[in-house]
C-alpha cells in the first residue's frame, strides 16, 4: 500500500489496456466479443451505471486544483467463471460498451488469454487510435506558420 | 381581494403541443438528427457543454433540438439532466502540456517552440456569407496534411517565460480540498478554486462584456494574449476500489493564459501577471474571455484599487450563471396577481394621503 | 486485499436504495421506532445487512468512513460500492461503522459539526446485540409524542453518560443508527436516551 502503485509493472500494463479498451469503438469489442466460440461466462458485480466525474484543471495550467466540469462516465464491473475481476470506466452512456470493456478488462488477467488478446485486441485498437492522432497532428502541422521577414530599408 | 385561481391545464399542454408542433417545422423538410447537430454545429454544442457544465456531445446535442436552438434553454436542460446523476468522483486534473495541439498561438511570442499552429479557425476569412455553403451539396477537399506530425506535447509559454521571473510563477496547489460550487454556496472572498468554476461555466456573453470592459478602462491591465491552445487531453480516474489512475476518456478543451502588465507593488517587483482560462470544447472566445475576467478579479490581491464591475467578485460571481440569470428574470413573467394587487393598494393610498385620489372609472 | 470488493450490493440498485433512504429518513424523524431495511443480495463480512444496506444508500466518495476494527473486513465492499475512502483517524470520518458500543473510541473524537455547520458532524453507525429487546430505554425529544420505548442490547451507563454529555453542545453532537441484521432504529443527536426508572428532568 505504501508502494506508488503505479510503478508496479502489473498495474502499469493494466493501466495500459484499461485505457485503451476505454477509449474503444463498441463495435469493435463486439466483433471481438463474437470471436469467442463460447461466451466466457460471468457474474456482474456491478451493472453498467452512468454517473458524472468532475473534471478538472490547475489554474495557469499547472497551479492550484478547480473543477472544470462534469463528464458523463458509464461504469460496470463483472466477474468471470475462474475469478477474475474486471473493472469499467468509460467516457459516454453507453452501457454495453463499458461492460464489454469490464469484461476484456478480466479476460486481459487471464495469463491463457492475455497475449492473445493483446496481439488481437488492444495492439490493433492503440495503433488505431494512434494513427488518429497522427492524422490531426499532421493537419495541425499543416497550418503551422512560417514566418519570413520582408527585407526593407534604402540600402538593402 | 384575493382570488385563487385553478385551472390553465389545457391551455398548457395544447401550448406544448403547438411547441412540439412548431420545433419539428415543415414535415416536408427532413429532420435534423443529433449527429447532424453534433457534427456540424459544434460550436453551439461546445458552448452548451461549456455553459452546461457537462461534457457529452451527444446530450448536448440533444438539448439544442429540444430548445429549438435556444441555447441557454439548451443549457438549462443539460444542467438539469447533470443533476438526475449520481458522482462517481474526481478525476485526476488535466494536463494540458500534454494536450494533442489543433490549434496553438500566441501574440507575445512568435517563435515559439512547436511554432504557431493556426488550426481550423474563422480567424482570417473574410466574413462574407458564403453561398455555396446556401446551396449545399459540396463536400469540402480533405484538409491538408504536412509529412511531419506537430509535437505530440508542447510546452505552456506561460512555464517557458516564468523561469526568468519575468512572469509571476503559479501558486502550486496546496493540498486543500477544490472548492465545489455545486455543493456549497459561495462565501465571500472565494478562492481562486471556486472563482475559475464559476467562470468555467458562466454565461459566454456575460464575461465577453466584461472581459471587454477591463480592456476599455473599467479596471484596465494590459492584457496580451500569452497563449491560446485547443486540442484534446486525457481524463484520467482513479476509482477508489482500484487504487491507481485509469484513463477513461478524451476531452477538447480551449486554454487561454492572458498575460497582463503590472507595475508591482510594495511587496511584489515589476513583473507580468497572469489570467487563465480554460473551457470545455473549442470555445476561444470564451476562454479568453474568462482569462480577461479571472485577472481582473486578482485586483484585490495584487493591492490593484477594486472599482470595476469586472473586478468585483460578488457582481462577477452573483450574475455570470446564465440558468440563474434566466431563472429569474424570466420568473417576473410568472402570475405576480397578488404582490400587483398589493402595491396597486399602496399606490392609490399614497396618493389619496397626497389629495390627488386616482381617477375612478364611470362604471366602477 | 478486496476479498470483500466483489460481493454484490443491492438485488435492485435504485429502488433497494430508495426504499432504504425513505426508511433511513423516516428512523431519524421518529426516533426509537424501528425499520427494517432491503438487505444486499449477500452476507457482507464485517456488517450486518442493515448496516450494509444503510452504507450503499447513504456512503460515497465524499463520505469518508471509519471501521472499527470487527467491521473492517467490509472495506473492499465499502470502496466498490460506495466509492468511499476508508480512513483510520475517527477525526476525518463521515460514517463510523462498529460493531458493539465498546468498539466506538472517545466519542469526541468524531467530527461533531460546527455551529455554522452542524451537519458536518459524524453519524455513527453500531450494530447492537439486540434491537427490540435487550435492555429498556426511554426516549424524548423531537419526533417523539412525550416519550417512548425501545430495547437495544448492549448499551451500557458509561456509554449514555458520555452520549448525553454531547446534549449540551447542540446543534453539534453525533447521530446514531443502531443497527441488528436488518433492522435500524435512529437516534439523532436531539433524541435523549435514558433508563426507564431514571427521573425526568425538569
Amino acid at each position: 500500500m505504501m508502494q506508488n502503485p503505479h510503478d508496479d509493472p502489473a498495474i502499469a500494463r493494466r493501466r495500459r489496456w484499461m485505457g485503451v479498451l476505454a477509449q474503444a469503438p463498441r463495435e469493435t469489442l463486439e466483433r471481438a466479443w463474437r470471436r469467442f466460440a463460447a461466451p466466457p461466462a460471468f457474474e456482474w458485480l456491478r451493472r453498467p451505471e452512468t454517473g458524472l466525474v468532475m473534471t478538472r484543471g490547475r489554474a495557469g495550467g499547472s497551479g492550484r486544483r478547480f473543477n472544470l466540469g462534469e463528464l458523463c462516465v458509464t461504469r460496470a464491473a463483472v466477474r468471470l467463471e475462474g475469478g477474475a475481476v474486471g473493472h469499467a470506466y468509460v467516457a459516454g452512456r453507453d452501457g454495453r460498451r463499458a461492460e464489454l470493456a469490464a469484461l476484456f478488462d478480466a479476460l486481459l488477467q487471464q495469463p491463457t488469454l492475455h497475449d492473445e488478446l493483446e496481439r488481437e485486441l488492444i495492439g490493433p485498437l492503440a495503433e488505431a487510435a494512434h494513427a488518429a492522432r497522427e492524422d490531426a497532428a499532421r493537419k495541425a502541422a499543416a497550418t503551422r506558420v512560417e514566418f519570413f521577414t520582408l527585407v526593407r530599408g534604402e540600402d538593402a | 381581494m384575493y382570488v385563487s385561481v385553478k385551472g390553465g391545464e389545457r391551455a398548457i399542454d395544447n401550448a406544448h403541443r403547438w411547441l412540439a408542433e412548431a420545433r419539428r417545422g415543415d414535415p416536408a423538410v427532413a429532420e435534423l438528427s443529433l449527429e447532424q447537430i453534433a457534427g456540424q454545429l459544434a460550436g453551439s454544442v461546445d458552448r452548451v457543454m461549456a455553459e452546461g457544465s457537462l461534457y457529452d456531445p451527444e446530450l448536448a446535442a440533444l438539448a439544442i433540438k429540444q430548445a429549438r436552438g435556444d441555447l441557454i434553454e439548451a443549457v438549462f436542460l443539460l444542467r438539469a439532466y447533470r443533476s438526475t446523476l449520481p458522482r462517481f468522483g474526481a478525476a485526476e486534473p488535466l494536463d494540458t502540456a500534454q494536450m494533442a495541439i489543433r490549434r496553438r498561438v500566441s501574440a507575445t511570442f512568435k517563435d515559439l517552440p512547436g511554432g504557431q499552429i493556426l488550426g481550423p479557425t474563422f480567424d482570417y476569412t473574410h466574413r462574407l456569407l458564403d453561398f455555396q455553403l446556401a446551396a449545399g451539396g459540396a463536400v469540402p477537399p480533405p484538409a491538408e496534411r504536412a509529412a511531419e506530425p506537430v509535437a505530440p506535447a508542447m510546452p505552456r509559454v506561460a512555464d517557458l517565460l516564468g523561469a526568468d521571473g519575468l512572469i509571476e510563477p503559479e501558486a502550486a496547489d496546496d493540498g486543500r480540498p477544490v472548492g465545489d460550487l455545486t455543493r456549497e454556496p459561495f462565501r465571500f472572498p472565494v478562492d481562486r478554486d471556486v472563482r475559475l468554476q464559476a467562470l468555467a461555466r458562466g454565461d459566454e456573453g456575460f464575461l465577453l462584456a466584461l472581459g471587454y470592459s477591463s480592456q476599455r478602462g473599467y479596471g484596465r491591465n494590459h492584457p496580451f494574449v500569452g497563449e491560446l491552445r485547443i486540442g484534446e487531453v486525457a481524463v484520467e480516474f482513479v476509482p477508489e476500489e482500484l487504487g491507481f489512475a485509469v484513463e477513461i476518456g478524451t476531452l477538447t478543451v480551449t486554454e487561454c493564459q492572458m498575460v497582463n502588465q503590472f507595475k508591482g507593488s510594495a511587496e511584489r517587483p515589476a513583473q507580468f501577471t497572469r489570467g487563465y482560462g480554460l473551457v470545455f470544447g473549442h470555445g476561444e472566445r470564451k476562454a479568453m474571455s474568462m482569462a480577461l475576467v479571472d485577472r481582473a478579479l486578482r485586483a484585490g490581491e495584487l493591492d490593484e484599487a477594486v472599482q470595476a464591475p469586472a473586478q468585483d467578485e460578488e457582481f462577477v460571481l452573483y450574475h455570470c450563471d446564465n440558468v440563474q440569470a434566466t431563472g429569474f428574470v424570466e420568473h417576473l413573467k410568472l402570475p405576480h396577481y397578488v404582490d400587483f394587487q398589493s402595491e396597486l393598494e399602496m399606490v392609490r393610498a399614497l396618493r389619496a394621503a397626497a389629495g390627488r385620489p386616482a381617477e375612478e372609472p364611470e362604471d366602477a | 486485499m478486496n476479498d470483500t470488493a466483489t460481493l454484490p450490493g443491492f438485488a435492485d440498485p435504485v429502488h433497494d436504495a430508495q426504499r432504504a433512504f425513505r426508511a433511513l429518513l423516516d428512523a431519524l424523524a421518529r426516533p426509537g421506532r424501528i425499520h427494517r431495511l432491503p438487505p444486499p443480495l449477500r452476507a457482507v463480512p464485517g456488517l450486518g445487512p442493515a448496516a450494509a444496506a444503510l452504507a450503499l444508500t447513504l456512503v460515497d466518495f465524499e463520505t469518508p468512513v471509519w471501521l472499527a476494527p470487527s467491521c473492517a473486513p467490509a472495506a473492499g465492499f465499502l470502496r466498490f460500492h460506495c466509492g468511499c475512502p476508508i480512513v483510520t483517524e475517527p477525526e476525518q470520518a463521515a460514517f463510523a461503522f462498529a460493531c458493539g458500543f465498546a468498539e466506538l473510541p472517545v466519542l469526541e473524537r468524531f467530527a461533531l459539526g460546527t455551529e455554522e455547520e452542524p451537519e458536518r458532524a459524524a453519524t455513527l453507525v453500531v450494530e447492537a446485540a439486540a434491537l427490540g429487546e435487550g435492555r429498556a430505554l426511554r426516549l424524548r425529544g423531537p419526533g417523539i409524542a412525550g416519550e417512548c420505548r425501545t430495547h437495544i442490547g448492549g448499551l451500557d451507563d458509561e456509554w449514555l453518560a458520555a452520549r448525553a454529555m454531547l446534549h449540551a453542545l447542540y446543534p453539534c453532537g453525533l447521530d446514531l443508527f443502531v443497527t441488528c441484521a436488518e433492522r435500524v432504529c435512529g437516534l439523532p443527536r436531539t433524541t435523549r436516551i435514558e433508563p426507564p426508572c431514571a427521573p425526568a428532568e425538569a
